[in-house]
């Protein structure tokens, strides 16, 4: 089990990220900086944390997803290797493409940082497969722009492919049809705004968190 | 220094796309009490220094790959 966590200039999640990988696997993920062109060989598992990468620059994750070491990160993808975007990460694989639709300004303008109610809408995937589908977690949020946004089409699809993962148990930041995470074709690449990483024991205030590292950590094992 | 033109960039939103910004834009107006404001959208305009005799093509490549997501934003470019 290898996995690695990418840090950018302004990632500030890249520890708790790498935190729970370490807890949950017994083993510390390698951090990979943004200017690498290569990635360590066997990697299982890849983390994109959550922060504000190159200061939310001209979009968020536009900057980070024209970065290096992601055009890497892209060809593992695309190679079926786990990957996992959270907040700023699920905003930079939007950018890359890897992920469809975009992430804009929360419909209130206000950065929201609460708790939220959360629906596991897909168990079947890598990722998801510790929690059963209809399941209600709850995990934090912390973001200005996860405001989730495609067309009318692509949401469509999404839906029909079992390709969202999680969806606000109510209305929170605009998003299109509730969705809090949505998978790739694939099932290999998830992108979500809420921070499971930050809920993995107890002691941090909940622990719904932890099945999802859990489950693709262990599937990869 | 070689010489140098210039060529503007604006993206704005795509129509459909709604625009939350737009929309505090356009509420705070009206409460500063200017009547008749309807739509408001918000976008951004890129001033870009370029070498000389820099085709149009390339600068649509810039506006594609990075200045514009165009899943969202529609983009302009003026340039002599």
């Amino acid at each position: 089990m290898k996995c690695a966590v990418i840090v950018f200039p302004g990632s500030n999640c890249d520890r708790d990220l790498a935190d729970a990988i370490t807890k949950v696997t017994g083993r510390a993920p390698a951090m990979i900086w943004h200017r690498e062109t290569t990635l360590p060989d066997g990697l299982d598992f890849i983390g994109i944390p959550g922060g504000f990468s190159y200061g939310d620059y001209l979009r968020s994750g536009a900057m980070a997803a024209r970065s290096p070491v992601m055009q890497a990160v892209v060809a593992a993808a695309n190679q079926g290797r786990a990957v996992l975007g959270i907040c700023n990460g699920f905003q930079v694989l939007t950018e890359t493409g890897l992920l469809p639709g975009a992430l804009m300004r929360n419909a209130g303008l206000n950065f929201l940082c609460r708790d939220v109610r959360l629906t596991v809408e897909n168990s079947q995937s890598i990722f998801t497969s510790h929690y059963a589908a209809g399941d209600e977690i709850v995990l934090p949020i912390a973001h200005h722009d996860g405001n989730y946004v495609a067309d009318a089409a692509t949401l469509d699809r999404l839906e029909a492919e079992g390709r969202v993962a999680l969806r606000y148990a109510e209305p929170v930041n605009g998003s299109a049809r509730n969705i809090a995470g949505i998978l790739n074709d694939a099932g290999n690449v998830l992108g979500m705004m809420p921070h499971p990483e930050r809920v993995i024991e107890t002691e941090q205030g909940g622990s719904d968190g932890r099945r999802l590292f859990e489950a693709a950590l262990m599937a990869l094992a | 220094m070689p010489p140098r033109m210039k060529a503007t960039v604006t993206v704005t939103l795509k129509n459909g796309v709604l625009d939350p910004q737009g929309r505090a834009i356009e509420s705070a107006l009206k409460g500063l009490g200017f009547d008749g404001v309807g739509d408001v959208r918000a976008g951004k305009i890129i001033e870009l220094e370029l070498a000389d005799g820099t085709s149009r093509e390339t600068v649509e490549a810039m506006a594609r790959q990075l200045l514009a997501n165009t899943v969202i934003e529609n983009f302009r470019i003026d340039m002599p």
